[in-house]
């Protein structure tokens, strides 16, 4: 029987999805002996004329990390779900939009503007942006068109399966890598994280208090035991789907949503929201929290029901 | 004239690449490098909590987020007017050593090192981390996993998550305090760690060191330099990753200015160019004079070389007898080869070993006093060493404690005009009469994988050589030759 065939790639993103793949360490020696990779620019030498090359469907499994933010990020989407049987949403930015998708409050001119004019270390007199195309006294130089609005992987081509996580839990890249090995794919649509929520997995003591106030990380005197919640300290661990084992919880930092929704929940933000609203003790609380959208859909506002801010003139 | 593109530099399409314009000789007339990638952080970290800024700003850069985090938690102490207890700076300090460990193995045996272990000339095929395995043995193969691994488990233990660690987003503090168990399993890790590096610089010196071709290549003109160097220094003038003062040196080795971090405005400035997302900063007083070195051109550099050349020296003992023996090598300080930097990143590999051994031992490292109380919001800058460099964080809060204005300056945006020039320098250098081999691309590849560089967090440009396709045109447009790499890495 032949290898499979798996290829690796990164659009918008920071580049921690890749370091998460190296961190499985020495089993990605393992890979490589049941799997031929062919294509991973973070790692091996092959361009996108060869992957075009490629018969379609020449790809057993993509798994296709980053944004959509610019035109190339689409174009290469469009390309290896061509090219691919499966492919594979990994990571929070290609679940979700991740942090990038918070851009999606504003639009490519209010972004220009801070980055290239307004930053009190910029000198911009003449209100120069980078340009699509540019004459040069030699030629003209290309770059790629940056969006309004960033979108998931699933909103620009058909997506097989999600590992969301920013980044994925390596335990659960392990699990997904010899799912993918041994042939035993689950349903399509479904997570290879937890079907359970990050609250399942924390080793804090649950108390269902009702909260009379909200409180920020740095006023409260953790005691290093009660439940964020319980202690009026927002966690999104009851909105966000398990499977990291609650390493930021382990670290004494409240779950700030990174696994994406919850299973069964299609807008975690909206989750999170109904949750803290059935343990207030008064409406009042509501304006105690201060950065709803930040606080809330901080990885997943480009899949949400919000999805973006309506620019007016 | 004549246009080469080599597109994309790296095997991460589109997320650097380089236009080369050759005049009717085949000479180089000028060469862009383009970093065609912007996600805009300054922008959406408007309006976002202020202890979600370190937690934010970390997925700017998957393989630097310690130094965001850090950055980001040293500008909140500043906003909130607080300091960290003692305990509290030591585990950050360590668990940042932790992540230097780690980066600077990275680079060296991933990125970087298979240039000068394999060779640069060597068939491109093995120019990569698998050629190095072939060259150096499966176990030592296994050392640098293991090595690279360690950095990461320490930043683990002491920040929640390797990638993206939370926990010195509260400011003036540090969440996470750790076990007299933990404090012995980071000993053991570290104390290898040491060893490790002290073998690295070893290989280094065998390898390249001996071999004259490659001293010859370190202080050819097509690698050389001559700019203003910048990095933090404590308060002996000594290397420091986490804290201090930023001191520039110019081309000449001379002090130029040393400043704290809520004066960088006054230092530096950035400029635009239409034809890339990555903005140009320069020193202010010197100005932009374009794209050219020397001491009447504002740029400088920083990262691993540009720490060296602007500190005094190193702070710990075996780090600063590799730094003396370095500057000896070279002809005395500073250093403007930028094949240098490989060399320099080993000796801070070595510092980040022997100052994390320092401060796991240290009898405070225990503590659980860990947390100051916050004073009011306000604003603040926040400056750490990242790997690639000097890294500035600029945020001001309003009174709720969200962010009103985020400026940020990345380690690499530092080295971006310089790297520009290396290329062009190389590129000037090494075509000639439009003779462009795959030797030759590679040696241009070369120019500013020295950098280390990490384009808008689109980090690395290569695990092993890059993947390249260079397409010669002739004056009429015409395709005339394409030179290009396979998937097996040959021609």
């Amino acid at each position: 029987m032949d290898k499979l065939k798996l290829a690796f790639y990164w659009a918008a993103s920071c580049g921690g999805c890749e370091i998460a793949v190296l961190d499985i360490n020495e089993k990605i020696l393992d890979v490589v002996a049941k799997a031929d990779i062919v294509f991973w620019p973070v790692a091996m030498d092959i361009k996108y004329k060869d992957v075009e090359k490629m018969p379609d469907k020449g790809i057993d499994v993509c798994f296709f990390n980053g944004a959509i933010r610019n035109s190339e990020n689409e174009e290469m989407a469009k390309l290896l779900r061509r090219k691919s049987k499966v492919l594979v949403a990994f990571g929070s930015c290609a679940c979700d939009g991740d942090v990038v998708g918070l851009g999606n409050l504003w639009n490519r001119e209010k972004i220009f503007e801070r980055v290239y004019f307004e930053t009190p270390s910029t000198k911009n007199s003449m209100n120069v942006t980078p340009q699509v195309r540019y004459q040069t006294p030699y030629g003209e130089l290309e770059l790629p068109e940056f969006y309004d609005t960033v979108k998931t992987l699933a909103d620009v081509v058909d997506v097989d399966y999600y590992i969301s996580g920013c980044p994925p839990p390596v335990p659960r890249i392990i699990d997904a890598i010899e799912a993918i090995l041994s042939g035993k794919l689950p349903p399509k649509g479904s997570s290879f994280l937890f079907n359970k929520a990050v609250c399942d997995e924390c080793p804090r003591e649950k108390k269902d208090r009702k909260i009379s106030s909200i409180k920020r990380i740095y006023e409260i005197n953790d005691d290093f035991k009660t439940c964020f919640i319980d202690q009026g300290v927002i966690c999104m661990g009851p909105a966000t789907r398990g499977g990291c084992g609650a390493q930021c919880l382990n670290a004494n930092i409240p779950c700030t949503g990174c696994g994406g929704p919850a299973p069964r929940v299609s807008d975690q933000g909206a989750a999170m929201i109904s949750a803290l609203a059935s343990i207030i003790t008064d409406e009042k609380v509501i304006d105690q929290i201060v950065d709803p959208i930040g606080t809330f859909y901080k990885y997943s506002l480009a899949r949400s029901i919000l999805r973006r801010r309506v620019m007016h003139e | 004239m004549r246009e080469v593109i080599i597109n994309p530099i790296t095997r991460l399409e589109g997320h650097g690449k380089i236009t080369i314009f050759l005049n009717d000789e085949g000479d180089v007339e000028e060469a862009y490098f383009q970093v065609p990638e912007l996600r805009g952080f300054e922008k959406f970290c408007e309006g976002r909590r202020a202890e979600d800024l370190p937690i934010i700003t970390t997925r700017i850069c998957g393989v630097c987020p310690v130094a965001h985090h850090m950055a980001s938690a040293k500008a909140l102490d500043a906003a909130f007017n607080v300091e960290p207890p003692e305990p509290a700076k030591k585990l950050r300090e360590l668990m940042y050593c932790g992540y230097y460990i780690y980066d600077h193995t990275l680079h060296f045996y991933y990125l970087g090192g298979p240039d000068f272990i394999v060779g640069p000339d060597a068939p491109p095929e093995k120019r990569n981390i698998l050629g190095v395995i072939e060259k150096a043995g499966i176990q030592i193969a296994k050392e640098v996993i293991k090595h690279r691994a360690y950095g990461q488990k320490i930043t683990e233990i002491l920040g929640g998550k390797a990638t993206h660690p939370v926990s010195a987003c509260i400011p003036g503090g540090f969440a996470r305090p750790i076990s007299k168990e933990e404090q012995r399993e980071i000993e053991e890790m570290v104390k290898s760690c040491l060893k490790f590096a002290e073998f690295s610089l070893k290989i280094f010196d065998e390898i390249v060191l001996k071999n004259t071709s490659y001293i010859e290549l370190m202080k050819s003109q097509s690698y050389t330099l001559k700019t203003y160097y910048m990095g933090l220094v404590d308060k002996d003038n000594k290397v420091n990753f986490y804290d201090g003062k930023v001191r520039v040196v110019d081309p000449y080795g001379n002090e130029f200015v040393k400043f704290s971090p809520e004066e960088y405005l006054g230092v530096i400035e950035e400029h635009v160019e239409p034809w890339t997302y990555v903005k140009f900063p320069y020193l202010k007083k010197i100005g932009w004079r374009g794209l050219i070195d020397g001491p009447d051109s504002g740029i400088y550099r920083v990262g691993p070389l540009g720490r060296l050349n602007a500190a005094d020296g190193m702070a710990t003992p075996l780090a600063q007898e590799e730094y003396k023996r370095m500057y000896e090598t070279l002809g005395g300080k500073p250093v403007h080869n930028t094949l240098a930097y490989h060399w320099a990143r080993l000796i801070e590999l070595l510092y980040a070993a022997e100052r994390a051994l320092e401060l796991v031992t240290d009898p405070e490292i225990t503590s659980t006093n860990l947390r100051n109380k916050p004073g009011e919001p306000g604003e603040g800058v926040g400056i750490v060493e990242a790997a690639r460099g000097t890294l500035i964080h600029h945020y001001q809060l309003d009174e709720n404690a969200l962010a009103r204005k985020v400026n940020l300056i990345v380690a690499t945006v530092n080295n971006a005009p310089s790297i520009c020039m290396s290329i062009r320098n190389a590129a000037k250098g090494l075509i000639r009469k439009g003779n462009v081999t795959d030797g030759i691309l590679n040696m241009i590849e070369m120019a500013f994988r020295a950098y280390d560089p990490c384009f808008a967090c689109a980090t690395h440009y290569a695990i092993g050589q890059m993947p390249l396709e260079v397409e010669i045109y002739n004056s009429e447009k015409q395709l005339i030759k394409v030179i290009r790499r396979n998937i097996d890495g040959r021609n």
